[in-house]
């Protein structure tokens, strides 16, 4: 049976367009979901293996058929395996994406990417004293390219650990070495997890897993931390500021330009192209009022974090935004791109750009984008959108008039400045149960998931029980949309958070930027750990990703519950076809690691869940654990 | 002539990926869900099964419901099918038949993959299959119930391929 319109998503824009789209027989996401159900029971438990060529072979979970691969590998090997190689994606997804924009700093550095510059020296300075660079008497260059060079060899590293794990408590560091995890190269744990699950290498599902907590800990603490880092020198440290989210932010007169994907490299080339007196002028000609750049996913959480660029949309708005027939271009990087949008641009004028050497899609114009004349190539990204105007069909236009202002920029640096300083007031509000403890609610949106039913309704309930949130990635854009990146949603919080977001004019719920931006909150949850003087597993806080899909949102579930901090996934990952993995995941790991994962698709049980995990926290601390 | 729906089996869409029988299995589990039913014990039984025909080179998903009067039953000449009234499950002993084929020709389900194996012409190694699953399901004492309570039998629903289709047949 065909689902209604509310229960494919929450938001009001977005049932406007998903009428639109059902008015002008457009496919969509979920349009294909229908047409992929009732999907594979034995890719949905995990229990298929098609790493030889003997295979595919898959396990009989009722138990009649075959319980073994034709290698003999069982269930919980196939489970465990596929598992690893998930993550293994994940985190070179991250770091891939890392790699690319410290290649990019260093060829700064070398003076051979002239549009980029240090544009927050502070950071530089900071870094490069963290990894012991001496910067005395260099320039701001030479520095850099000791650093990026240091940067570097962290991918291809062969001996010890990543440097950015100095970061990390020391109680948790000893941890990781008495379990054999503490990550070493970053390429190298990729590299190993393809080999570990070639056919008959790693057969045992607790060793294999183990390698998948180290390469989840290379991409949080490595990939993941070095992109954000690195970002941040190129293109400054977040700071508070305003803005506005949701597919009402394209403009009616003026070019619509989206970009789209994961990596700002290019984004912040277009956003100043956008400025551009030469293109305003042709913008002019043409007949428009200006040139509007709108941002979708995390490409669009970090022009938004640093520029405050507006934001159209999460993960599955990305084919609502050129179904209201207002985009001009649809500029895509790396990751989260939906090969549909090459057949749905095609029903309207949208041009859809591909740029990232690494990532074409079908029928997309190429614009292939590097280093070396990135801005000439982002104004001519932005030409071709704007030499498109002319051709928007009015007829076909509708734009939702809901938009939602919304207050982001909190690095942890900002989260920092905003308490003073010193973690002290955060803290101190914690002892004193204002502040019960710290939900990180981030991740992805997936169709099985009424979008953003399950981000909205688990942060508002956080927030409710004076938890206090820091959100990344599609969830934050999610509560973006809901009106709870404002300081006036802490009318939604208790009364102990509500007190503390006003005196700190704060939200209470926090932006802290895209999904490599998580590692903000890996570095935010040291601080807080460091400065009590205990392990992260010892804070009162909790992760969540209520409607993850994403093999990236795998690894970061692994480095988030690696480094200390119990995470409810929202939708069930593919691992239920072994009990050995399941009961590890959602328990043994407790014994392991501090932390455990648990499978919980009812946002309000899962926020209780993870609510039950602070009071446990609260009162292991001699705190009030009584809400 | 009544006619009624039934499960019907397009053999040559089929590959083999056994998504009926696991729907099939959780169709007739206690908590009728595929992440809960993975853990019951005693572990749902299906009533489909995919079996692999060398000769035809290829596997067909295989049920059989027992039918009350069933068809099979009333026109095998030697009685190798034959039916415990009480319990309306269809059994059958090799050592009495002669593999004249007039139980595949009057079993709607059947027909359509009769026609292949006529086709194939690859006669008694394929209805042994069916044979076959007609008695471990005896023995067992489980049938296709085509799904009591749902719209669409679960296979049906679950097969990516429409290689079973549930669509109204002859019965006689």
């Amino acid at each position: 049976m065909k689902p209604e319109i509310y229960e494919k998503s929450i938001d009001l824009a977005s049932q406007k367009i998903l009428k639109k789209a059902e008015e002008e027989g457009i496919e969509t996401a979920w349009d294909r979901y229908e047409k992929q159900l009732p999907q594979c029971s034995f890719g949905q438990l995990g229990v298929c293996c098609r790493n030889c060529n003997m295979g595919p072979c898959r396990i009989d979970p009722f138990g009649e058929g075959a319980q073994k691969g034709i290698c003999g590998a069982t269930a919980d090997i196939i489970v465990a395996r596929n598992l690893l190689r998930t993550i293994a994606a994940g985190a070179a997804a991250h770091s891939d994406h890392a790699r690319d924009a410290v290649l990019t700093f260093k060829k700064m550095s070398e003076g051979e990417a002239g549009s980029y510059r240090i544009k927050d020296e502070a950071k530089l300075l900071s870094l490069a004293s963290e990894y012991g660079i001496l910067s005395e008497g260099k320039s701001p260059k030479e520095v850099a390219f000791r650093l990026a060079d240091t940067l570097l060899q962290e991918f291809g590293k062969q001996d010890g650990r990543l440097l950015c794990t100095r970061r990390v408590p020391e109680s948790r560091l000893k941890l990781w070495a008495e379990l054999g995890i503490e990550p070493r190269g970053i390429d190298r744990e990729i590299v190993e997890c393809m080999h570990r699950t070639h056919i008959g290498v790693d057969n045992n599902a607790v060793h294999i897993l183990l390698q998948g907590l180290r390469t989840g800990l290379s991409d949080g603490w490595g990939g993941s931390m070095i992109a954000t880092d690195v970002q941040d020198i190129l293109f400054g440290v977040p700071q508070p500021r305003r803005s506005t989210v949701n597919l009402g932010v394209l403009s009616k007169d003026k070019v619509n330009v989206i970009v789209h994907g994961h990596e700002p490299i290019l984004s912040e080339m277009i956003v100043e192209a956008a400025e551009d007196p030469e293109l305003l002028k042709l913008a002019e000609e043409k007949g428009a009022a200006g040139i509007n750049v709108a941002g979708i996913c995390c490409t669009g959480n970090e022009t938004l974090m640093r520029h405050g660029t507006p934001i159209a949309g999460n993960f599955l708005q990305q084919e609502l935004a050129v179904i209201t027939g207002a985009v001009e271009a649809m500029v895509v990087d790396v990751q989260c791109v939906m090969p549909s949008l090459g057949e749905l641009t095609g029903c309207y004028h949208t041009k859809f750009i591909s740029t990232s050497p690494k990532a074409d899609f079908p029928n997309t114009i190429r614009m292939e984008f590097h280093e070396g004349r990135a801005y000439e190539t982002a104004k001519e990204i932005v030409r071709t959108a704007v030499e498109n105007f002319p051709n928007r069909v009015p007829e076909k236009v509708t734009i939702p008039e809901e938009k939602q202002e919304c207050m982001i920029g909190f690095s942890a640096e900002a989260i920092l400045s905003a308490l003073g300083g010193s973690p002290d007031p955060l803290i101190e509000a914690i002892k004193g149960g204002a502040v019960w403890g710290i939900g990180a609610v981030v991740g992805c949106n997936n169709v099985k998931v009424t979008h953003n039913y399950g981000h909205v309704n688990l942060v508002k309930e956080l927030i409710k029980n004076n938890v206090l949130v820091v959100t990344t990635g599609c969830n934050a854009i999610a509560c973006a949309e809901a009106g709870l990146l404002l300081p006036e949603a802490s009318e939604l919080a208790g009364d102990g958070l509500k007190a503390v977001c006003r005196a700190l004019g704060i939200p209470p719920v926090l932006h802290m930027g895209s999904c490599v931006d998580i590692s903000r909150i890996l570095v935010l949850s040291s601080v807080l750990a460091n400065y009590l003087g205990v392990d992260i597993s010892d804070l009162p806080a909790a992760g969540a990703a209520p409607e993850w899909m994403s093999e990236k949102a795998v690894s970061i579930g692994t480095y988030v519950v690696s480094s200390g901090v119990f995470t409810v996934l929202g939708t069930i990952p593919a691992v239920l076809g072994s009990q050995a993995v399941t009961s590890l995941l959602t328990g043994g790991l407790n014994s392991v690691v501090g932390a455990s994962f648990a499978v919980e698709p009812d946002p309000l049980k899962a926020a209780e869940l993870m609510l039950e995990h602070i009071d446990a926290k609260r009162k292991a601390l001699g705190l009030d654990s009584q809400r | 002539m009544i006619y009624m729906k039934d499960v019907m089996i397009r053999p040559e869409r089929c590959l083999g990926c056994r998504s009926c029988e696991i729907a099939c299995a959780v169709a007739h589990s206690e908590s009728k869900t595929l992440f809960s039913a993975v853990g019951e014990k005693p572990a749902p039984k299906k009533r489909i099964c995919l079996e692999y025909v060398p000769d035809l080179g290829v596997s067909l998903p295989l049920t059989c419901r027992h039918c009350k009067d069933a068809p099979c039953v009333s026109v095998c000449p030697t009685k190798a099918l034959h039916q415990d009234e009480n319990a309306s499950i269809v059994s059958y002993d090799q050592n009495r038949c002669v593999d004249c084929w007039n139980c595949s020709k009057v079993c709607s389900r059947f027909s359509t993959l009769y026609q292949l194996i006529l086709v194939m012409g690859c006669w008694s190694s394929s209805m042994n299959y069916n044979r076959g699953l007609i008695n471990r399901q005896a023995e067992a004492g489980i049938k296709c119930d085509l799904c009591e309570g749902r719209d669409m039998p679960a296979c049906v629903e679950a097969c990516p391929t429409h290689a079973l289709i549930f669509t109204e047949a002859n019965e006689v």
